[in-house]
């Protein structure tokens, strides 16, 4: 569980400290000498919110096995100064050397802030924001680009669902969480040219009782598979295995929320690069400014297939891992988007940078952006 | 009514009584630490670490309270004149989005700082007077409870906000995060030198002080006064009852809005989503344990601030969850409120003369 | 949109109504309880809050979800009693000690109940009166949960205990007239404690039902204002217990709306769905208030409207 290591610590701290507390030592902030590395994470929610959150925690859990990395974890921070403040009490109190945040809202103006106020710290969030022309060095984004996992999903739902219509319950219509549609869309049309998504937004990030009426009104719709993006799926995907229809995960495993009806999940496999930047931290080496990828580079993995994914689908999503690891494009155009337009041209790069600004959803997907 | 008429006991009653209720306060929560198996020891020596132990954190700690002192003004106002009105997270919210809003054509057409700051604290100002101007205009007119309906309004401004932010108003550059045309630096609020806070905190602070001049020392405020113990009375007297309580609701707003402005402007240079963070919530306590009174809110405010200061150092070191401030600060304004009982039972706070009576 | 599409979006608002609705049916009759009888609790959103992680927490525990009702029920009716007791004492506004009430029934079920957001708890079952159907949306829509029926049950319970039994007298005359209750020998404050420990137990159980039944998870954005909201609807439904199921169908029709429109393709604006139970019950409290039936109908002692 997170935290074990944090109690054993405290304790020490107030046997030895605990009413001299004046004296907590302000520590310097440890050099990048090779050696020690101090992590701290901010989380704008709840670690063990099965979904974002939790994937950040799972992969900071996995830190804490090197011997030489102290990993610090602040939760339930919101999107404000409270942010800048958080970071700097884990600089200028606990000597942190690589703060992670994890929050998309973070980044502008308060980790730019942060990033030009201790330039010896090392700064990485959560997203491809960073411009070489315009934010200072010692910041930086990382990314691993969930919709090819999503693809996925859209691949094992589009072989596992009856009907062929897939259910998708959505936060909002940002450029994340549409290009996760449209996957899920094209990875089901790739085994089922009639497959069709049909998308409810909720509005907000973590609703619950939004999330289980969109649930209940996509199966009402004759949906019967349920696939997500919102903060936290739990509501969703077990309120789709109460229904009796299957389910795809998404940012973190809800496997076992649905004994019955998971199909798979696309999760995010932030350790590949956490992991990255404490070995290089422990050297004394520059971290990388950008560091992004997906299947190719490890950086994202589909949960393992639950009883709702029949044959078919696991050998077809098994396919279609392996061709994204060899750099297949998940967008091949020309396609058009559900209002008639034509919305891609030519084959996309899975990496294409005009992907951070997709405002539409292709057709095939029931549902409108506004 | 009052148990003492002399200025000093009873302002030595109005400071002692609420101390105490604090002092329970921090027993009852150390008690429950001590249940869980944590030190309540460490935890305030964290707060004190975490909220004045150093410079960085007494920085934190101001920084926290700015936008809590007007937001606690906010419900102080009209407490005065007898309405208990929730909605400063409403109005601080619209207060941002309108100052946000304002600047954009002001930003675009490269109109002058000196002219276009004023321009969106007006803004600010007017959104919020006029957003909890309402509920106290639907409560003069109508007789609609005042503390219901400013917590509706404020759900919906929270509503509104999202909309324009996310259509109308959004800037086609901030697609992951929807947010208003960033402010600019030329055009924000920056910081008191050499304090590391912004302003906002120096207007909360001069606003506290010259609202409770207004109330002690003008016409206005006595009137506010005689309205608040009595509002039968003072109408029939021939105060201006629903006036004074339209003035005072316009005043809260435009304190919450003035909070919006700051967080618009100083904080975050932009209006998004991210302005709706509970200060309002937290402004109604404050305002509460302060009793009401403009002065003792600063005091409070800060207080509030060292404990949502010190909440990650609490969180990293003792691991407890940041529900934990919650829970505590509901235990203070339990404690706090069945405290009010006590004023005017002590013959300790009672004039001498009087002392005897039973 | 599909021919059938009509009757799918009303057999799913129907459904939804139901659904959304137990809680605020729930929490508006213990309200109503309370304010019969002279005072406000604005602290039921704690209650609803406390409820619904006790109902979880001891479900997991216990593998009862009925257990984790009564649980729930408990914890609601100590958070009501602490709100009756702090308003007996002198010169504390129940307004002021709701909200005290509502930010601690929060602060202790979110710091409590962080250990139980990961775990699954065995929900309530529903029962199907819908089996005769043979259409899937209409089975479903019909899928009741009991805690929707006992608060059916309730509300006639109520509607007839108030005017036809000696403790709905003595309710009904606490609220209207404390004099009048003194000087027939009824103590106003215990009356009033107690109904407002009632109104706790009932907020409890609708906090249960949010986590045990629908969604039936727990997690800390459970309730977004429904207690406050069925101050609100207490109030429309002019303080009878009948008119609180139909307040509280109303607005669960409202909550299910907006999902229910965007799956049959219209999807158009819906911030102003999310907005429509607060702008609902807005215009209900201007358009209902200083109107001559209401005052007639409000208790005499109610803070809010003296």
């Amino acid at each position: 569980m997170p935290g074990q290591g944090l109690s054993r610590r405290s304790f020490l701290k107030s046997g030895a400290a605990g009413l001299a507390a004046t004296a907590l030592p302000l520590r310097a902030a440890r050099t990048l000498a090779a050696g020690n590395v101090t992590v701290g994470a901010i989380y704008v929610g709840a670690r063990d919110d099965f979904g974002w959150n939790q994937a950040h925690a799972v992969a900071m859990a996995t830190l804490r096995k090197a011997a030489n990395v102290t990993v610090l974890e602040e939760e339930r921070v919101p999107e404000t100064d409270a942010v800048s403040k958080s970071m700097e009490s884990m600089i200028a109190i606990d000597g942190a050397n690589l703060i992670l945040g994890t929050s998309f809202g973070y980044f502008d103006p308060f980790m730019i802030a942060m990033a030009r106020k201790y330039p010896s710290v090392q700064f990485r969030h959560a997203a491809t924001l960073w411009n070489k022309d315009k934010h200072p060095a010692n910041l930086g984004g990382y990314f691993c680009y969930l919709n090819q996992a999503h693809y996925v999903n859209g691949v094992a739902a589009g072989l596992s669902s009856p009907t062929g219509r897939i259910g998708f319950v959505a936060a909002k219509p940002i450029p994340l969480v549409l290009n996760n549609i449209n996957s899920v869309l094209l990875g089901a049309r790739s085994v089922n040219p009639k497959a069709a998504v049909h998308v409810i937004f909720t509005g907000d990030w973590s609703m619950p009782v939004r999330e289980a009426e969109a649930t209940g009104a996509l199966v009402d719709a004759g949906c019967d598979v349920i696939a997500c993006h919102v903060d936290s799926p739990k509501v969703v995907i077990e309120t789709a295995e109460h229904r009796g229809v299957k389910s795809c995960g998404h940012c973190a495993s809800q496997a076992v929320l649905a004994p019955k009806g998971f199909i798979t999940g696309a999760e995010f496999k932030w350790e590949t690069i956490f992991q990255t930047y404490a070995a290089l931290l422990g050297k004394g080496e520059p971290l990388p400014n950008l560091l992004a990828g997906g299947y190719d580079s490890g950086m994202v993995r589909n949960t393992p297939y639950g009883a709702g994914a029949t044959p078919e689908a696991i050998k077809a999503a098994d396919a279609a891992i392996a061709g994204l690891k060899a750099k297949k494009p998940v967008y091949v155009g020309p396609l058009k988007d559900n209002t008639g337009k034509v919305a891609v041209e030519k084959p996309m790069d899975n990496y294409d940078p005009a992907l951070e600004g997709m405002n539409f959803l292709l057709d095939g997907v029931v549902g409108s952006v506004t | 009514m009052r148990g003492t008429s002399d200025p000093v006991l009873a302002a030595a009653e109005r400071t002692v009584i609420p101390l105490a209720a604090l002092l329970v306060s921090a027993l009852i929560f150390s008690a429950l630490l001590a249940l869980l198996g944590k030190s309540p020891g460490t935890f305030f020596a964290l707060v004190w670490t975490g909220g004045f132990g150093s410079g960085f954190s007494l920085q934190n700690t101001l920084q926290r309270s700015a936008p809590l002192i007007l937001t606690a003004l906010a419900c102080a106002i009209p407490a005065q004149v007898g309405l208990l009105m929730i909605g400063a997270e409403g109005a601080l919210v619209l207060g941002g989005l309108a100052a946000a809003a304002i600047a954009i054509p002001l930003v675009q057409a490269g109109a002058p700082p000196l002219l276009a700051m004023p321009l969106m604290l007006l803004a600010a100002l007017s959104a919020g007077a006029l957003w909890v101007g309402l509920a106290g205009w639907l409560r003069q007119a109508r007789g609609v409870n005042e503390t219901i309906s400013s917590l509706l309004l404020t759900y919906i401004a929270i509503a509104i906000l999202n909309f324009l932010v996310e259509g109308p108003l959004r800037d086609p550059g901030s697609a992951n995060k929807p947010s208003t045309m960033p402010i600019g630096k030329d055009y924000m609020v920056g910081s008191i030198p050499g304090a590391g806070v912004h302003w906002g905190l120096l207007a909360g602070v001069l606003i506290a002080i010259a609202l409770q001049i207004l109330r002690s020392r003008t016409v206005f405020g006595f009137a506010v006064r005689i309205t608040g113990g009595n509002p039968r009375a003072a109408l029939a007297q021939g105060l201006p009852v629903g006036r004074l309580m339209l003035a005072c609701s316009a005043i809260s707003g435009a304190c919450a809005g003035l909070a919006g402005y700051f967080e618009a402007a100083a904080i975050h240079g932009q209006a998004n989503a991210s302005l709706a963070a509970g200060y309002g919530y937290t402004g109604i306590l404050i305002a509460f344990i302060a009793r009401q009174s403009p002065l003792a809110i600063l005091p409070v405010a800060i207080l509030f601030g060292a404990i949502e200061a010190s909440g990650g150092l609490i969180q990293r070191r003792m691991d407890l969850p940041d529900a934990t401030a919650l829970m505590l600060q509901g235990i203070i304004f339990v404690v706090v409120l069945a405290s009010e009982t006590l004023h005017g039972r002590f013959a300790i706070f009672r004039p001498a003369a009087i002392a005897g009576r039973p | 949109m599909s021919p059938d599409a009509p009757a799918t979006l009303l057999i799913a608002v129907l459904g939804g109504a139901i659904r959304v609705s137990t809680p605020y049916l729930l929490v508006a009759l213990g309200e109503t309880l309370t304010e019969k009888s002279g005072r406000i609790n604005l602290g039921l959103e704690g209650a609803l809050a406390l409820g619904a992680m006790v109902a979880y927490a001891v479900s997991f525990h216990t593998g009862s979800p009925w257990v984790g009702v009564l649980a729930a029920g408990l914890a609601g009716t100590v958070l009501g009693a602490l709100h009756g007791v702090i308003c007996g004492l002198a010169r504390v506004n129940d307004i002021a000690a709701g909200i005290a009430m509502f930010i601690l029934g929060r602060g202790v079920a979110f710091f409590f109940g962080k250990p139980y957001i990961q775990p699954t708890a065995p929900r309530l079952s529903s029962i199907a009166l819908g089996g005769w159907s043979g259409n899937p949306a209409l089975r479903t829509a019909l899928e009741i949960n009991p805690l929707f029926l006992l608060g059916i049950a309730l509300a006639v319970l109520m509607w007839w205990g108030l005017a036809n039994t000696r403790a709905g007298l003595i309710l009904r005359i606490t609220g209207d007239s404390e004099p009048a209750a003194r000087a027939i020998g009824i103590h106003p404050g215990r009356v009033r404690t107690l109904a407002t420990s009632a109104g706790g137990l009932l907020a409890g159980v609708g906090g249960a039902f949010l986590s045990l039944s629908y969604p039936g998870s727990w997690n800390e954005g459970l309730s977004s204002g429904q207690g406050l909201m069925a101050v609100a609807l207490v109030i429309f439904a002019r303080w009878q217990p009948l008119r609180c199921i139909l307040a509280a169908l109303m607005f669960g029709a409202a909550g299910a709306l907006g999902p229910a429109l965007q799956s049959a393709g219209i999807s158009q604006g819906y911030y102003f769905y999310n907005a429509a139970p607060y702008i609902l019950t807005l215009l209900i409290m201007i358009a209902t208030a200083r109107s001559n039936t209401a005052a007639r109908d409000a208790p005499g002692e109610l803070a809010i409207v003296k």
